[in-house]
């Protein structure tokens, strides 16, 4: 029995070190603006993870903490000049108390109504951001420097900024695998598996929700204020209820409750729209669409899901 | 005599207005309504599918002859079709699973719907003039009330209280309420209860529909007009409580109302108010105005 | 990369020079002269640009090719910027570091213009924006390396507000969409407005975007105001129009739409939109020159041009022939001559750009027809007045670009 386990815990951490090496090698490899985006995206996609795929909560406003945080990191390195970091800094702090104020409100429901209740909010969040002077509102937060890291690198070097955002990447991702392996993750995935009994167990349940709510918040804001970094703007679409609606694609499509899922189905989509966009049009929309009726209706595990459920039957883990 | 700085029949003028967005918000949120009741599922497309009524009603008027009185009529019967297909096809394979599939089938199904229209129509869309019988307007003393906003609100009215007529007050209504309780019981009572839902789908989204060709001579009929009024109804959702019929028709009219007093007072406000409100009834109430706890 | 670095020096080192067109083979980079028209394609605005303006893009380059043979070779490339921001700064980039493309142009929303503005600069390529309306784009976020062509939002706002106080529409009301854009439109005019001598006698804000905007027309109804000025775009300007004929406001009270085009018209219908007043940089059927080309734009594209799309025509061609003239595709000296140089064609004539990237040329305040007037398809306006170039846009005096030395 141990040893299976042992194997299986060898394999994920060789997989891990293996995507190490390749997340390092890439930009020789890929267009390295492409990456970055990317990589924001599959955090973004993590931390949303965390909150549906571990402890069950479909939060449909997962876009004001990605774009809320942008416009934050964006305006504090412009117009405060504070270095890179505490930008990404600032945004993931401003994020994580958005989450906090979100998270007290929309836990004392749940499921829909969950659900609707953090896309309602999230709807504020836009409005705000549309009409609060220092957003620019349509026109978005423009010419955001990536300045020197820790007053010492120069991002505007894509390289550097690739691997700053990499490594914000790797620190994000960690975490996240952290918190689902320590006890605080086993007590949300009781709460995911069977809310009462865990109740019934004597755990204050609320309180876990609203505390995973605020790290997949504040780990949400890190991808957006990253994001801005990278495109050096901050704009309307990041707060958008589509950008909601994206990263619940990446997650499903990945596989929900798995760790390398995410970035999977970040991956994917990220590419698609990229290479699609100028060739179909609107089609993108039709396409997306179709891969969440199709996800939803034949493949809910996700590719990540399903590969690991292909193993698990072959014997292999 | 002035409220807000704004004369007595500026007042009466702007909520008139109120009353007619108000009647959308209450179609559109009825609809919601009754398909949550049955289903348990969050229509995600109901934005898509009130936009394709509008642009049904147009395609029938330029491609095909049909008048407005004919596509009131057959529109949302073509959409309620729809519904049944998309009932039939998807949505029935997820009624074991998590209420949460269903919504994100559905978000899907409107990306889709979205996309399609987009790429066939374009985006700066299309005019559809008011019916002969309904242009013009009639001067209230306080404002000049044109005939179709009118028109507007006594359609919906009716519908929505014929709505709640025959789920309330029929026998029809009673195995549906029966069927929301306890499906297997109203089985046993040799009720067939898959089709009773599939009706429900069915009808909700003609709702929708009709909400749409109801529209479409004061909107300009557009692929996004739908998207930009769900979230909206949601909110209106989510405030009543989709714990009764008259609960939703209720809350939407009230906001409508609400809404107009915003627009009064501070018109910068008036899209954030909703749900400004909503965030308080959440505090007050969680389970909204009109909603049982469960 | 080594190509771009000879092309860099040997530019650098002609510097003033008159350029010697013997040379020109030698000195565009790797032989090709790249244009990425980078524009609405799915979204609200495509109509008004979009496919027309790529449509626009080649038409220039075949007839260049056609009539100046140059010994370069010139390739057109188009994508989506979906009017984000984001989308637009990620594929300029993109095609400046990886597809060698010299001039970036269209650009439809001011986010995507003020995005791709910036990254032309830190990549020294050219910029020219004929979609997008904000005085942004030549104030404050002004830059060397980019032209603003077709219009802003400052000529739009003097030729409709000047021009309808002296036609008579003293009192005017706002209805506006309340973000940036809105707000600046809003300001622009009542300055123009006021000092014309007329009066403003209020405004109101609406969400953006809107969807039911009686309420507001009910506001501007009981101001009594002459003129409803509209200061938003798209959308929210189309469904003001049709709801403000549904409640009976006009024909009493004359509407100025401060941001529309032709392709706005032609959408909601001439019974709806009569008697409008509007400023744009072309009209199609001004005169026997724009009729010739605009006829030839028909037959491609199946819609008349907007001045948007023609914008695109001229600004492609006169960027080529700058090329064509240095023989050098490098970005300080192409913008050099294209600013030397008067524009003279069926767009503008007498057409300059300054140097904070405006180019000035006239405008027109055209009003919508009614439909008893309208004699063929898109026959849609009668023309009121053509506005100087130099009162249109705004006076450099007046610029807050850091690049005009006062």
């Amino acid at each position: 029995m141990a040893r299976p386990a042992d194997r299986s815990q060898r394999l994920r951490w060789v997989g891990f070190g293996l995507l190490l090496v390749a997340g390092i090698v890439a930009p020789f490899v890929a267009y390295p603006t492409f990456l970055m985006k990317l990589l924001c995206f599959a955090l973004f996609a993590c931390a949303f993870n965390l909150l549906l795929g571990f402890t069950g909560l479909l939060s449909f406003g997962h876009a004001a903490f990605f774009g809320g945080a942008g416009y934050v990191c964006g305006y504090v390195v412009k117009h405060w000049g504070v270095t890179p970091e505490l930008g990404v800094l600032a945004g993931t702090a401003v994020a994580a108390l958005l989450g906090f104020a979100f998270g007290a409100l929309a836990i004392r429901r749940s499921g829909i109504y969950f659900a609707m209740i953090t896309l309602a909010l999230a709807q504020m969040v836009y409005f705000l951001a549309l009409q609060l002077p220092f957003t620019g509102g349509e026109d978005g937060l423009q010419g955001v420097p990536r300045g020197h890291l820790f007053g010492l690198i120069d991002l505007s070097d894509n390289l550097a900024m690739y691997y700053f955002v990499f490594a914000l990447f790797v620190a994000g991702f960690a975490l996240i695998l952290r918190t689902i392996h320590s006890p605080f993750g086993q007590v949300l995935k009781a709460i995911r598996e069977n809310e009462p009994r865990t109740l019934s167990l004597g755990y204050d349940v609320d309180r876990y929700k609203l505390l995973a709510f605020v790290i997949s918040a504040g780990l949400a804001g890190m991808a957006g204020a990253t994001k801005t970094l990278v495109f050096q703007l901050a704009s309307l679409t990041d707060v958008h209820w589509h950008t909601s609606g994206e990263v619940v694609l990446m997650t499903l499509l990945g596989g929900l409750g798995t760790a390398m899922g995410p970035v999977v189905g970040a991956g994917i989509i990220v590419t698609l729209q990229n290479e699609l966009a100028d060739k179909v049009g609107s089609w993108v929309s039709v396409i997306m669409g179709i891969i969440f009726i199709v996800c939803v209706l034949a493949f809910r595990r996700g590719i990540v899901g399903e590969i690991r459920a292909l193993a698990k039957r072959l014997g292999i883990s | 005599m002035e409220i807000f700085g704004v004369s007595l029949q500026g007042l009466a003028g702007q909520l008139l207005i109120g009353l007619i967005n108000g009647s959308f918000y209450a179609v559109l949120s009825l609809g919601l309504a009754v398909i949550f009741g049955q289903l348990n599922i969050i229509n995600f497309a109901h934005g898509a599918l009130y936009m394709m009524g509008a642009f049904l009603a147009w395609i029938g008027l330029t491609h095909f002859g049909i008048n407005y009185w004919a596509a009131l009529l057959l529109v949302p019967l073509l959409i309620g079709l729809l519904g049944i297909v998309i009932e039939r096809a998807l949505l029935r394979w997820l009624y074991q699973l998590d209420h949460l599939y269903g919504l994100l089938l559905t978000f899907g199904l409107a990306l889709i719907i979205e996309g399609l229209f987009r790429y066939y129509f374009g985006i700066s869309g299309e005019s559809y003039e008011a019916p002969e019988a309904l242009r013009g307007g009639v001067d209230l003393g306080f404002m000049f009330l044109p005939l179709y906003r009118g028109w507007v609100v006594v359609a919906s009215l009716v519908v929505c209280l014929a709505t709640w007529f025959i789920i309330e007050r029929t026998k029809l209504g009673a195995y549906l309420r029966a069927g929301t309780e306890n499906p297997k019981l109203v089985q046993a009572l040799g009720i067939n209860v898959p089709l009773m839902i599939t009706l429900t789908y069915g009808f909700g989204v003609a709702l929708a529909g009709f909400a749409g060709v109801l529209a479409a001579p004061i909107l300009q009929v557009n692929p996004l007009m739908g998207s930009n009024l769900i979230i909206v109804v949601f909110a209106v959702v989510v405030i009543g409580g989709m714990g009764s019929i008259l609960g939703s028709i209720v809350t939407g009219l009230g906001l409508g109302l609400v809404e107009a007093l915003t627009r009064v007072v501070y018109p910068e406000a008036s899209a954030v108010v909703i749900f400004v409100i909503m965030v308080i009834v959440l505090l007050v109430r969680p389970a909204g105005l009109f909603g049982r706890e469960n | 990369m080594k190509q771009r670095l000879i092309a860099l020096s040997v530019a650098a080192s002609l510097g003033a020079l008159p350029a010697a067109p013997a040379l020109a083979q030698a000195r565009v980079s790797d032989g090709v002269v790249r244009i990425g028209v980078l524009t609405d394609l799915s979204g609200t605005y495509s109509d008004l640009s979009g496919q027309g303006s790529v449509v626009a893009t080649k038409m220039a380059v075949e007839d260049f090719i056609a009539a100046d043979k140059p010994a370069f070779k010139i390739e057109v490339l188009s994508a989506d910027h979906q009017n984000k921001g984001d989308i637009a700064s990620n594929k300029a980039r993109e095609w400046f570091e990886k597809d060698g493309v010299d001039m970036v142009t269209d650009l439809v929303t001011t986010s995507t213009a003020l995005a791709v503005m910036k990254i032309a600069k830190e990549k020294n390529r050219i910029a020219i924006v004929n979609g997008a309306a904000s005085t942004r784009i030549t104030n404050e976020d002004c830059n060397d390396v980019s032209v603003h062509y077709t219009y802003d939002t400052y000529a739009l706002a003097n030729g409709t507000g000047r021009a309808v106080v002296k036609q008579g529409g003293k009192s005017w009301f706002f209805i506006t969409a309340d973000y940036a854009f809105g707000h600046s439109l809003e300001k622009d005019t009542s300055d123009v407005v006021k000092a014309a001598g007329g009066s403003v006698l209020g405004s109101v804000r609406h969400p953006f975007p809107g969807n039911d905007f009686s309420s507001f027309l009910l506001n501007a109804q009981s101001s009594g105001a002459q003129v409803i000025g509209l200061a938003n775009a798209g959308n929210d300007t189309i469904n003001s129009i049709k709801q403000a004929a549904e409640f009976g406001i006009t024909p009493k009270q004359t509407l100025a739409g401060l941001l529309m085009f032709i392709t706005d018209i032609h959408s909601l219908g001439l019974k709806t939109a009569q008697n409008m007043y509007l400023t744009e940089g072309f009209y199609w059927d001004l005169n026997e020159q724009t009729r010739a080309w605009s006829k030839r734009f028909f037959d491609r594209h199946k819609r008349m041009p907007t001045m948007v799309q023609a914008g695109q025509y001229s600004s492609t061609m006169h960027y080529l022939k700058a090329v064509k003239a240095t023989g050098s595709d490098d970005t300080a000296v192409v913008m050099a001559r294209m600013k030397k140089t008067p524009i003279n064609d069926f767009f503008a004539t007498k057409g300059q750009i300054r140097d904070d990237g405006r180019m000035v040329h006239d405008m027109y305040l055209l009003q919508v027809k009614k439909p008893a007037e309208s004699k063929y398809p898109w026959d849609y306006y009668n023309v009121r007045a053509t506005i100087p170039g130099n009162e249109a846009f705004q006076p450099l005096s007046a610029s807050r670009c850091p690049l005009i030395r006062k």
